[in-house]
């Protein structure tokens, strides 16, 4: 059996610069495309999907919609009953849109627009005995929810309401032989899931227990020959690992096990030079989601054209400072 | 990401639910549309189906026409959320057949196996019933389709342990490891299914460690394979330089030319962990893991240059790194 690598090969006549005009025009129209329905503007996930958008442009530095009407939006859809936060009117809430609708508050410095309790008790109110999280009423469990709770929470200043200790146990027990993270004990490492993991423990300040240089060494094993950075072994490259294990390996203090330039050359390649917007991979369709994670990767990379992103909240550092919250970074 | 799919037709003959005389009493709810950022055009199916759901939702009705009006909303939609917590709703108020409603998610599984929503939709209706008996094939099903679906082997995790199912187990995934050698999920599977039943025995861990040798050979650039035979020496208080069967192994594979950065780096921590071990020649064991970092820097994985630079710098300073996963167990 030979060696056959999946990965994709990068043509000759690819984008080499960002091209930023066209990115705002991209998330600018977005919403307003007929056919884009059914991508990340549909109702279901319009929370998130506003987030990416809103955020993006944020870092390069452009701000087109009125605010009010942002933040208008986001107040109908909190639920006055239990304080969480849907992914837009008439849906339940749940802690993904939850953190968005936080997330973007306080892109917009409007935190005090919504009830803070509500959301306070809200992620108080879904975390297990066991210390992990369930994503809403449901119950369905994954470290994705106990970053988000912790996210949230830290961006309200409410941490202190939670089980920590119980939340970090869960996290930790989620730790895999590898040194990665999946999404439930003894689930497969992921790097999707690594990054909640990792973050969650820079936000809470425990960073320490993770095998910092086995970990890194696996997150850095995602990076392919064409440059990009895949999932798990043997997957493809996607512009959002780009984003997920950079951000790990920014976290973790090991950003420069990697070859940057190749990183780079493989983001640049995923723009689409006619309608704007990054895709997963060269060719393919751009979205919202992967041109955030695109930019906010190149962010990583030291591009200086971008805004500073903060490692665990993709959120513009400067907006972190102003809340004066304060992550853990392995050296 | 899963999204909303206008392929997932209603059928060619569709009736608009506002030309449906038994719906002539719901005044259906359009959604407001005034904020720029998020202002959509549906299709008039989609606008009309949950026009339609706003109007049931807000009445509470749970019916039989209700659940019907669910099943159209979640073939245009399936990774909407809120409809499927109505559905279940309504499946608990009428005391449907829920093995009927197991039957339907089945379907809506193979068609979009990688959604959040419809993996958990089943995993609430396998609480329910109480019976995991259609579990593991239809996990399987997904698993032929596509083997490393993440919520397929999540749900399959969780339905053995939750019913604790781990019999033949191995077997299946003895099966999947033969099939492509580089699945990891199969190999964490291997390691969850070990580690939850017997335990990683001595008995058993030799039986891992030839297992996994065996199938490095096939494939010496495997990530997934070393990953595991490292998962393995974790559980062995010899360590990797005390473990006769690997230490030949590397040895016998290296100097068959073998390159693979996999089994470099194997050595690499077999000469480190030597050399802590304050053996005579220590200073050799650290000058062969330096060379072997400096060819995988330079020669072999210079896409990696870095990380190969500072392994090499903590051999020369005796400090022990990536074999030590201690802080997992």
């Amino acid at each position: 059996m030979g060696s056959i690598l999946k990965d994709v090969e990068l043509k000759e006549n690819i984008p080499t610069t960002v091209i930023f005009s066209k990115h705002i025009e991209f998330l600018t129209d977005y919403g307003q495309q007929k056919e884009s329905y059914e991508a990340v503007m549909t109702d279901y996930l319009r929370m998130s999907g506003m987030y990416w958008c809103l955020t993006a442009l944020e870092l390069i530095n452009t701000s087109p919609f009125p605010k009010n009407d942002i933040v208008e939006f986001i107040k109908s859809c909190q639920d006055t009953e239990s304080g969480g936060i849907s992914a837009s009117n008439d849906h339940d809430p749940h802690l993904l849109y939850t953190l968005s609708a936080v997330q973007i508050l306080c892109l917009y410095d409007s935190l005090d627009a919504i009830d803070l309790e509500g959301v306070t008790r809200y992620v108080a109110s879904l975390q297990n005995p066991d210390g992990s999280f369930a994503g809403d009423k449901w119950g369905e469990i994954d470290t994705r929810f106990s970053f988000c709770a912790v996210a949230t929470l830290s961006l309200i200043k409410k941490l202190d309401v939670i089980n920590i200790d119980k939340a970090v146990e869960f996290v930790k027990s989620c730790m895999n032989f590898d040194g990665g993270f999946g999404s439930r004990p003894q689930s497969e490492s992921h790097a999707g899931l690594i990054y909640c993991c990792v973050a969650f423990l820079s936000i809470t300040g425990k960073l320490d227990i993770v095998n910092q240089d086995n970990l890194a060494w696996w997150l850095c094993e995602r990076q392919l020959p064409s440059g990009g950075l895949n999932g798990r072994p043997e997957k493809l490259p996607d512009v959002c690992y780009s984003w997920w294990v950079l951000s790990s390996l920014a976290m973790l203090g090991r950003l420069h096990w990697i070859d940057r330039n190749a990183l780079k050359k493989y983001i640049l390649a995923c723009q689409d030079i006619e309608t704007g917007g990054f895709a997963d991979r060269p060719g393919d369709m751009p979205d919202p989601y992967h041109t955030l994670f695109g930019l906010a990767a190149l962010s990583l990379l030291g591009l200086e054209s971008i805004e500073k992103v903060n490692a665990a909240f993709c959120m513009p550092q400067s907006v972190i400072d102003k809340l004066q919250i304060h992550i853990q970074m392995l050296q | 990401m899963s999204s909303a799919s206008s392929d997932e037709e209603l059928g060619t003959e569709y009736t608009f639910y506002r030309d449906k005389p038994d719906w002539k009493d719901i005044e259906p709810l359009s959604q407001d549309e005034d904020d720029p950022v998020v202002a959509i055009d549906y299709s008039p199916e989609f606008t009309d189906v949950f026009n339609y759901f706003r109007a049931i939702v807000s009445k509470g009705e749970k019916s039989e026409r209700a659940l019907i009006l669910t099943k159209d909303a979640v073939k245009l939609n399936p990774a909407n959320y809120t409809v499927w917590q109505y559905r279940r709703e309504v499946l608990k108020e009428l005391n449907k057949d829920l093995y009927e409603e197991l039957c339907f998610i089945e379907a809506i599984i193979f068609k979009q196996p990688k959604n959040y929503q419809v993996w958990q939709h089943r995993r609430i209706l396998v609480e329910w019933v109480n019976d995991p008996k259609y579990e593991k094939n239809v996990t399987k099903i997904a698993i032929e389709k596509d083997a490393k679906n993440y919520h397929a082997w999540q749900h399959r995790q969780w339905v053995i342990k939750r019913f604790n199912l781990y019999e033949d187990e191995l077997n299946f995934v003895e099966k999947l490891i033969e099939l492509d050698v580089r699945n990891n999920s199969a190999w964490n599977h291997r390691y969850f299914i070990i580690n939850n039943s017997t335990g990683f025995t001595e008995d058993i861990l030799r039986k891992e460690i030839d297992f996994t040798l065996e199938n490095i050979r096939k494939a010496t650039e495997n990530e997934s394979s070393w990953n595991y035979l490292r998962g393995l020496v974790l559980h062995n208080n010899q360590g990797l330089s005390g473990n006769k069967t690997i230490t030949e192994f590397c040895e016998s594979l290296y100097s068959s030319g073998n390159k693979s950065s996999f089994l470099l780096s194997l050595i690499v921590d077999i000469c480190g962990e030597q050399a802590s071990k304050g053996v005579v020649d220590a200073d050799v064991k650290i000058e062969r893991g330096r060379a072997l970092c400096e060819e995988l820097a330079t020669k072999i994985d210079p896409i990696r240059k870095n990380y190969w630079r500072y392994i090499a710098e903590n051999l020369e300073n005796g400090i022990k790194t990536s074999g030590d996963s201690s802080k997992v167990l």
